[in-house]
């Protein structure tokens, strides 16, 4: 790109070389009907050009079979388009196994992301080249939408949920993140950095801001302020459910109804218990709603996830540094 | 051929006239002479009267909503934000997008071009409820008061999207205000809209059939159905923003245990559909002028006429792309994704039959059709590029990008104020009675089509290259393309000053028009211009198909 003018972003994720390639057949259909287009109405008005102020051209009248051909070409065309860009988005909607996972919390205006193992970072991100990434994403306020244009990602973030995206990097640099949904007066300032880093730098990266307390910890200890585990002790007369191996696990609900255990459940369950009552149980426990921090939720659905057993971890997914984490390959 | 009949008379049709002896001569006593002073305006209600009540409010409203845009564009030729704070900078475009989309898009060409026209094109004295047209008129201006009442008091900043919880929870601005001038508007497009299909469907002149329409009427028709279904639903959304933000009734905000992505769906329901109320009526326009200037009736009639309705329907089918990337489930993403590829199918045929009708045509390069030229070519871009946003894959990279900004300025500028220019120069004799002079109109339509391609194509590249839209400041790399996009928007700027200029002046200075200065077909140009309060002496009777520029003996069948 010497011409100093860039017309494409930098390619830093698996993704952004699938979604370019998208992106060019749809620039050349583009080009292809644009010119048709243009070129007809311009031989046409000139060719046809008037010639006289009376003249009066026969009338034609339609063609079932050229309305056929622009009809049923462009379809064609179109339901390719449309698949292409379904396989596309289902790469992008299905989290690859083994991510190295991290929470992202959006508040008017910056960004707050936590790693398994602690680190906690204001408008950055550090991560490791070639290792899939899981971001669980929530909003602390309104919505948020986190953009990196380098790795053709962008989730809107949205309070009282949790959204998940992924992506791995594939290039050592530094990013732009963009805050992308509207957000409010310092909308345009909700912009910060990803960091992609070789594996090693980014072993020594994870050691050097290690804060002693894992993602977990903080969550056990959080646990243990605001009392939970008065009630969920675990053993058969507790007024609570049993959090241990709950989390990936199914549960039956008062109503009859089944779902598997996941942050989105856990999260719920703390801010607001009565939505779903685990069967067997009243409903007795107090909302949290606005008692906990979104990033004090995140700390606690990662205490509870840490009981169901250490996660099968790659590089900073456990729940503690892991030795294991710089073997992994660019 | 159309000749005029008394009520009461059978006199058999006359054998067919060359057009200047069919010609009327102008009436001494017209719609605009036929009483002078406020009163006689503030209380007509004859249907050309309002049309020119309108055209006062909406040109208004777009240089009020286009001096917001010129603040935008100032502000955005530094990267950093240092003209006006970031508060201010998003009332801008917050303003821009309501005052532009509510209060000048949506009625501009129904509620003046379509109020002034389809009476006169079916053959009928006014619309079918003169009194409620005019109500429709004030109600409009009360909505517009409203939202200048949210200006004046400091403006509103919630975008013109009012997503929730920020614009019912965390915006300290005027949102109330300004949502119930909004809302007080629909009803105008409601009764517009009500107004419109019965008129269409009572009060055809005799022998003029369904398809004998003109493509303007259909495309109306179209528009109208939008206007009834679509309306309520903005206004009850609208409401309830209002209720939560004033009494925290929990319907949107999640800590009141609401739903913020149901805000979305039911505001995209109304507003992906208003997408087709600014097109599809700039789309009958342009149906008329190609073929007045290629004096040919439109390839595939029908076609044209059916395509206008299955916009209609299946826009109101695919609200939830705008949404691929909120929240709403995978596959909820891919059926909407389906559903909007084939929106973009009538589309297409559209423009397909207009080029196709310049096929063996006698073209003329007068103003109207420069405006249709570069309509089809803007809307032939923003129509393909729909197809990069509608790629479900493709669009989470682009949306809320200035790819999206490009995109839909493509459409509603591009296509709609091409069109309404085009409209408002193809019947502005029929209207004024005089002549615009026409080389300072080409002038102005080559001005206004550079100058739009310069300000809204490097957005294309900017929303590709991750310019997030909304941006006060932006990364100093981005600042090239922002700087020809603010020097495209002055250059567009002037496009849109000069036919003020000289249109204005033309009402005075302009030569007489004759009743029919384009020798085009359609009943409009068998009255006098400017017409008289009744449209018509006698009744008008339909003998003939639409634009039946030469006789149908000739008539080749490819």
């Amino acid at each position: 790109m010497d011409t100093g003018l860039p017309l494409f972003p930098e390619q830093a994720s698996t993704m952004a070389g699938r979604v370019d390639a998208l992106y060019l057949f749809l620039i050349a259909i583009s080009v292809f009907f644009g010119t048709l287009i243009a070129t007809l109405v311009v031989t046409f008005a000139i060719r046809f050009r008037r010639r006289s102020r009376d003249e009066r051209p026969p009338p034609i009248h339609g063609s079932t079979a050229l309305e056929l051909t622009w009809t049923l070409i462009p379809l064609g065309i179109v339901m390719v388009i449309f698949l292409w860009g379904a396989e596309v988005f289902f790469a992008m909607a299905r989290v690859p196994p083994g991510t190295m996972n991290v929470y992202v919390v959006g508040k008017r205006w910056m960004w707050k992301t936590q790693h398994m193992t602690g680190q906690r970072e204001i408008n950055e991100l550090h991560v490791p080249v070639g290792v899939p990434v899981k971001l669980t994403l929530t909003s602390e306020d309104v919505i948020h939408s986190f953009f990196v244009p380098a790795f053709r990602i962008k989730k809107d973030v949205v309070p009282g949920r949790y959204v998940t995206t992924w992506f791995q990097a594939t290039r050592a640099g530094t990013y732009h993140l963009f805050c992308a949904e509207y957000c409010g007066t310092k909308h345009s300032g909700m912009i910060g950095t990803v960091t992609v880093m070789e594996p090693a730098a980014f072993q020594s990266w994870l050691s050097g801001g290690a804060t002693g307390t894992s993602l977990a910890a903080a969550g056990e200890k959080l646990f243990t302020d605001l009392a939970c585990v008065t009630c969920h002790r675990g053993d058969t007369e507790a007024r609570g459910p049993k959090l241990e191996g709950l989390f990936g696990r199914p549960v039956s609900l008062a109503n009859g109804e089944r779902l598997v255990a996941d942050e989105a459940y856990i999260r719920e369950s703390i801010v607001n218990p009565t939505a779903k009552i685990v069967a067997g149980f009243q409903p007795v426990m107090p909302a949290y709603q606005g008692l906990v921090t979104e990033e004090g939720l995140m700390q606690l659905v990662a205490y509870i996830e840490s009981l169901s057993g250490p996660a099968p971890a790659p590089a900073g997914a456990a729940a503690s540094p892991s030795p294991g984490a710089g073997e992994h390959k660019p | 051929m159309t000749t005029h009949i008394g009520p009461g008379e059978t006199r058999p049709p006359r054998p067919p006239a060359p057009p200047s002896l069919t010609e009327p001569p102008a009436p001494r006593v017209n719609y605009l002479n036929v009483a002078y002073g406020v009163k006689s305006w503030l209380l007509t209600t004859d249907h050309k009267r309002i049309a020119l009540l309108y055209l006062a409010g909406i040109t208004m409203m777009f240089f009020l909503g286009g001096s917001f845009a010129v603040l935008i564009r100032l502000e955005l030729v530094t990267p950093a934000g240092d003209l006006v704070q970031s508060e201010t900078y998003n009332k801008l475009f917050t303003l821009h997008g309501i005052i532009m989309v509510f209060f000048f898009l949506i009625p501009s060409i129904p509620a003046f071009l379509g109020n002034f026209l389809i009476p006169i094109m079916i053959g009928a004295r006014d619309l079918a409820f003169p009194r409620l047209n005019l109500l429709s008129w004030y109600i409009y201006m009360l909505g517009g008061a409203f939202t200048i009442f949210a200006l004046v008091r400091g403006g509103v900043d919630t975008g013109w999207t009012f997503y929730t919880p920020y614009s019912t929870a965390y915006s300290n601005t005027h949102v109330i205000a300004a949502g119930l001038g909004i809302f007080i508007t629909g009803f105008s497009s409601i009764l517009t809209g009500l107004n419109f299909i019965v008129t269409i469907h009572r009060m055809r002149a005799p022998g003029l059939t369904w398809f004998r329409l003109p493509l303007f009427v259909w495309a109306h028709y179209a528009t109208s159905l939008i206007f009834i279904l679509g309306t309520p639903v903005i206004a009850i959304t609208l409401l309830t923003v209002v209720l939560e933000r004033a009494l925290h009734l929990g319907i949107y905000d999640p800590r009141l245990g609401g739903d913020p992505i149901l805000f979305q769906h039911l505001f995209w329901f109304y507003s992906h559909p208003a997408v087709y109320i600014m097109i599809l009526p700039a789309m009958g326009v342009v149906s008329e002028v190609v073929a007045c200037f290629s004096r040919k009736r439109i390839f595939g009639y029908e076609v044209v006429a059916m395509s206008s309705l299955a916009i209609a329907v299946l826009g109101f089918l695919v609200w939830g792309h705008h949404m691929f990337i909120s929240g709403q489930s995978t596959y909820a993403g891919l059926v909407f994704s389906l559903l909007s590829f084939l929106v973009a199918i009538p589309s297409a045929i559209k423009v397909f039959n207009w080029t196709a009708t310049l096929y063996k045509g006698s073209v003329s390069f007068d103003t109207p059709m420069l405006y249709a030229a570069g309509f089809i070519g803007l809307f032939t871009i923003g129509g393909l590029t729909g197809l990069f946003l509608a790629a479900v894959g493709l669009d989470v990279h682009v949306t809320d990008t200035y790819f999206v900004v490009a995109h839909f300025h493509y459409i509603m500028v591009g296509g709609a104020i091409m069109g309404y220019l085009g409209g408002i120069h193809f019947w502005w004799p029929k209207i004024t009675g005089r002549l615009y002079p026409e080389m300072w109109a080409r002038v102005a339509a080559v001005i206004v089509f550079a100058g739009f391609n310069l300000t809204f194509f490097p957005q294309f590249i900017l929303g590709y290259l991750g310019m997030p839209r909304r941006y006060h400041a932006y990364p100093e790399e981005f600042q090239v393309l922002n700087v020809m996009s603010s020097a495209g928007a002055s250059i567009l700027g002037l496009g849109y000053l000069l036919p003020m200029i000289y249109l204005v002046w033309s009402m005075r200075y302009g030569p007489r028009a004759p009743a029919n200065p384009w020798q085009a077909k359609g009943l409009e140009w068998q009255t006098a211009s400017p017409p008289i309060t009744v449209n018509f002496e006698r009744q008008p009777v339909v003998t003939e198909e639409a634009y039946e520029y030469a006789p149908e003996e000739n008539a080749k069948i490819v």
